[in-house]
């Protein structure tokens, strides 16, 4: 279970941080194109010790860089939020929220987790994915508060996204503690749109998989461009 | 003074890649030096999860060690207790008001104004949440308009 569950926020970690990576050199304003990479990092920071644990628990000789490079795209079972295309700035920093929040919740619980490395892994991410989450609140309301065309943009992009929301909260073996998540993280989400004067999209559509290695269509293209250098240059060093 | 603490006084003042007129000793990174059977092992803790220093201070160690004749040494990263800013030493947040950079809150003191390090004005203001490093952020002096990084809390 423990293999399992190193590999989802593994795979979630590995894949948001190489879709925030994709806004280097092109984000809207030079701090946010460092505000963007920065968050990568942590989030790379953070899926290379969980990859590198979910290697060693499985004991099959896999490291961090052969799962995240040479698993093909059925084995990833990161949520399908994360791997969601950047879209204009209001989609990337709409997934932001919605996933760090998540995320802290999650990490929050898993601080007590009888694995001693997925504890202080969650321990560390904590602080980080609190200031993430902090700086994509911020832009929500800035831009749901905004002028006419930002929250107009802020709004289609929570629209946009809140479908693949439901996911985080399905409870398996593997995250018993997934649905009870929900109450913290409808608190804090509506707090943030109401201060943005964003309104709730309704639950309807909510497609699933991602934790069983059902991606959508967008996921192929990413993985792609993400591991073809390995692929293609088996070996290659700096 | 026992091997351990010799190499602890050997590695102590590695600089920070990142940072170089800090120490691994003053951000404090740098966690134990200890026995481990015949090995000797030096812990270190990173700072960010996706800390890029973490390889360079692990070889300048490594390297420190090597050249200095020790064998038998380890160099591992342990990840608990989690660093915080609050491991930065008293003379390490000086050196880094002295090389420009706003230090964090000593300790425990919850985090109050961020004076100018360059001319001590109290008023200065938020450019940037982010900046060159994961732990700094962009600020500006409301008297003397520099800019400045600020390690801002982090725990």
């Amino acid at each position: 279970m423990t293999v399992a569950l190193a590999l989802r926020l593994g795979d979630d970690a590995l894949i948001l941080s190489h879709r925030l990576a994709q806004w280097s050199s092109r984000a809207p304003e030079l701090e946010e194109d460092i505000a963007l990479t920065n968050i990568a990092l942590d989030l790379l920071g953070q899926a290379r010790m969980l990859l590198g644990r979910a290697g060693e628990l499985e004991g099959r000789g896999r490291d961090e860089d052969d799962l995240a490079y040479l698993r093909d795209e059925r084995e990833f079972v990161n949520c399908l939020l994360v791997e969601q295309e950047n879209g204009d700035f209001a989609v990337t920093m709409a997934r932001q929220l919605l996933y760090s929040t998540y995320q802290l919740g999650l990490c929050e619980v898993l601080r007590a987790s009888a694995d001693a490395v997925l504890a202080a892994v969650a321990e560390k991410a904590v602080m980080e994915v609190a200031y993430h989450r902090d700086h994509a609140a911020r832009w929500t309301v800035r831009l749901g508060d905004g002028t006419e065309e930002s929250h107009e943009r802020m709004q289609t992009a929570i629209d946009r996204l809140w479908p693949y929301t439901a996911e985080l909260f399905e409870s398996d073996a593997v995250m018993p503690e997934a649905a009870a998540l929900r109450p913290g993280w409808d608190a804090a989400v509506d707090a943030v749109l109401a201060e943005a004067t964003l309104r709730r999209p309704a639950d309807g559509w909510s497609p699933t998989g991602g934790r069983r290695g059902l991606h959508t269509e967008c996921f192929g293209r990413l993985i792609a461009e993400m591991q073809h250098l390995r692929r293609s240059v088996p070996g290659a060093r700096w | 003074m026992d091997r351990a603490e010799r190499v602890r006084a050997l590695v102590a003042d590695v600089p920070d890649p990142e940072i170089p007129a800090l120490t691994i000793e003053d951000l404090g990174i740098l966690s134990a030096v200890r026995e481990d059977g015949d090995t000797l092992v030096v812990e270190i803790t990173p700072t960010y999860s996706g800390c890029p220093a973490l390889e360079a201070i692990r070889e300048d160690v490594e390297r420190r060690l090597r050249d200095h004749g020790h064998t038998g040494v380890e160099v591992r990263t342990v990840l608990a207790p989690a660093w915080t800013t609050d491991r930065i030493t008293e003379r390490g947040r000086r050196r880094l008001a002295e090389t420009g950079i706003a230090p964090p809150p000593p300790p425990h003191e919850h985090p109050t104004g961020v004076p100018c390090p360059q001319c001590g004005e109290p008023d200065t203001e938020l450019l940037s949440r982010f900046a060159a490093t994961p732990c700094q952020a962009l600020r500006r002096c409301g008297a003397c308009r520099e800019p400045f990084a600020h390690l801002r809390a982090h725990r």
